[in-house]
């Protein structure tokens, strides 16, 4: 057996815990000692008991918000692939749309946000449609150079062999994009729940269907800022949660031979 | 099949002394040059006939044609003027049972993505083989190359060597009738060279594999050849031609004898006499 401290996955996993508890122990530590009043800058355990308190609610608004996250990111990686696949199948149709994919990206879509909640009445998919914008680029760009970087020598042995251009596609192009789709996928993760809080807070849906952003204003207006930073805990929790989860689905597909995931070498 | 071009009788050149077998030749160049889309002259007019069964090395200095020459041998580019003949036959008969060809490229050119079976199995899957059958040739062309333990790994998990072996595989396993290699293993260190020489002699005898060779190396040339082809450059052309009369299968003792380092001199000498600029315009 190993001494646990060289063990590598002990270690990833141990020091940055430390340096987490360490930083919030001084958070806790430090507002006692200056008694900073609570609706200035809450202590850690200020904002633990709100998140207790306000578990219900606060939940319901993260499953809004992880409702429009998700449909948004599956809506971008399944257009953002379709049109991936448009691009590397003609130059042409490549170089008439890239461009609009681009304003697609350089648009903020604060500005966007307003002009597209005004035209679609539905606010769940007005939402989604806003998510969907931010999360697209980095699946298109990041597909269509996967579909493009084919190894030369390889295209070549398939041209001697007189494969098709499916089967050039299927087993040739598909397999060799998936490293950069993946990475594309991590990217376009954190833009979908980015997108899905910055269209809330432009759209400021009161009622039952109010997402996490809402939640946050909400507890601005009523100066409960606990709630406020408990809110904002559970949108970098589910942030870190898609990431993990893409990075974890990146591992399975491509652990076996790609070197981004090959770990230490042997 | 096709008889040859009237008018077009086998030019004899020094490939006479090559032992004449009664099965047709596998590849006839018949006056082919190149000359490139810039001008170029890439080669000057070959005749040239490949018997069946033989190992031809085609080796010279940079610059020579000797990759042109391949390249039109496996129909990846067209002469400009001239033409080759397969089996006494157009290039579109090729691929039929008994007239394939297998082509190693200097890199494995192996998927990444894809375990050694995988790749080995590739050929067969662009060309819609059954399950079954492929299964059992690639079994066989793994077994072949002695990789059979390493069937399930990824090209990343081998060495240097093994990715050419899996790549020399990948071109048995469609059992072809004509093997062109393009420097295969160039990029290799000399001790696993050596040992892959040996292991393609043995090939080569077992399959009786025509095989087509460009090579860097004197020795590589000599141990493995029947017949070697000296180049020249500028416009590549056939300078000289040395049959190499040893026994057949060689091993490892082949190279220490002094048959095999006279073979080596008389090559070295030619190949210092082709890449001499008052080589060029001789009449190979």
């Amino acid at each position: 057996m190993k001494p646990l401290l060289q063990s590598e996955t002990f270690v990833r996993v141990a020091a940055p815990l430390a340096v987490g508890v360490l930083l919030f122990g001084l958070w806790e530590v430090g507002c006692r000692l200056a008694a900073i009043p609570v609706y200035l800058f809450p202590k850690p355990s200020d904002i633990f008991e709100s998140l207790v308190h306000n578990g219900p609610s606060l939940l319901r608004a993260l499953m809004v918000t992880l409702r429009v996250t998700l449909q948004a990111f599956a809506a971008a990686v399944a257009i953002g692939t379709l049109v991936a696949f448009m691009f590397v199948q003609s130059r042409a149709i490549e170089v008439s749309l890239f461009p609009y994919a681009v304003l697609l990206q350089v648009t903020p879509v604060v500005a966007i946000a307003p002009l597209i909640i005004i035209l679609v009445k539905n606010t769940q998919l007005s939402l989604t449609i806003c998510a969907t914008l931010v999360a697209l680029f980095p699946i298109i760009s990041n597909t269509t150079l996967g579909l493009r970087s084919v190894d030369p020598g390889l295209a070549n042995y398939f041209r001697m062999n007189r494969a098709g251009r499916l089967k050039t596609l299927i087993k040739l192009r598909i397999p060799g994009a998936l490293p950069y789709f993946f990475g594309g996928l991590r990217i376009s993760s954190g833009l979908a729940l980015i997108g899905a809080v910055v269209a809330e807070f432009v759209a400021g849906t009161g009622g039952r269907s109010s997402g996490l952003a809402y939640e946050i204003l909400d507890a601005g207006f009523t100066l409960d800022i606990p709630r406020m930073f408990a809110a904002l805990f559970l949108i970098t929790l589910t942030g870190i949660g898609l990431f993990g989860a893409m990075v974890i689905l990146s591992k399975l597909a491509l652990s076996g031979w790609h070197e981004s995931e090959m770990g230490v070498e042997r | 099949m096709k008889a040859l071009m009237p008018g077009e009788p086998f030019k004899e050149s020094p490939d006479k002394t090559v032992a004449s077998n009664d099965r047709p030749p596998a590849v006839e160049i018949l006056s082919a040059e190149k000359v490139f889309a810039n001008g170029t002259r890439g080669l000057a007019p070959i005749d040239l006939s490949i018997a069946d069964g033989e190992f031809l090395t085609l080796i010279g200095p940079s610059g020579c044609g000797k990759s042109t020459l391949l390249k039109l041998i496996a129909n990846l580019i067209e002469p400009s003027d001239g033409r080759l003949l397969w089996w006494r036959g157009e290039f579109a008969q090729v691929g039929q049972e008994g007239r394939r060809f297998a082509f190693v490229f200097q890199e494995p050119t192996l998927m990444p993505w894809a375990r050694v079976d995988a790749n080995v199995r590739l050929p067969l899957e662009l060309a819609n083989v059954a399950n079954a059958k492929a299964a059992s040739a690639v079994v066989e062309a793994i077994e072949r190359v002695g990789l059979s333990k390493f069937a399930r790994h990824f090209p990343r998990q081998l060495s240097g060597g093994m990715k050419m072996r899996v790549s020399i595989a990948r071109a048995l396993v469609t059992n072809p009738n004509l093997l062109l290699m393009d420097e295969p293993f160039g990029a290799l260190d000399e001790f696993t060279r050596n040992k892959l020489d040996a292991d393609l002699i043995r090939l080569w005898w077992e399959r009786k594999l025509t095989t087509v060779f460009v090579t860097h190396s004197i020795y590589e040339a000599v141990f493995l050849s029947t017949r070697i082809i000296v180049m020249a450059a500028s416009p590549g052309r056939i300078f000289r031609t040395m049959t190499i009369d040893a026994p057949r299968p060689r091993d490892e003792g082949f190279r220490d004898s002094a048959k095999f380092a006279a073979y080596c001199r008389e090559l070295s000498t030619w190949l210092a006499e082709a890449s001499l600029p008052s080589a060029s315009g001789a009449t190979p």
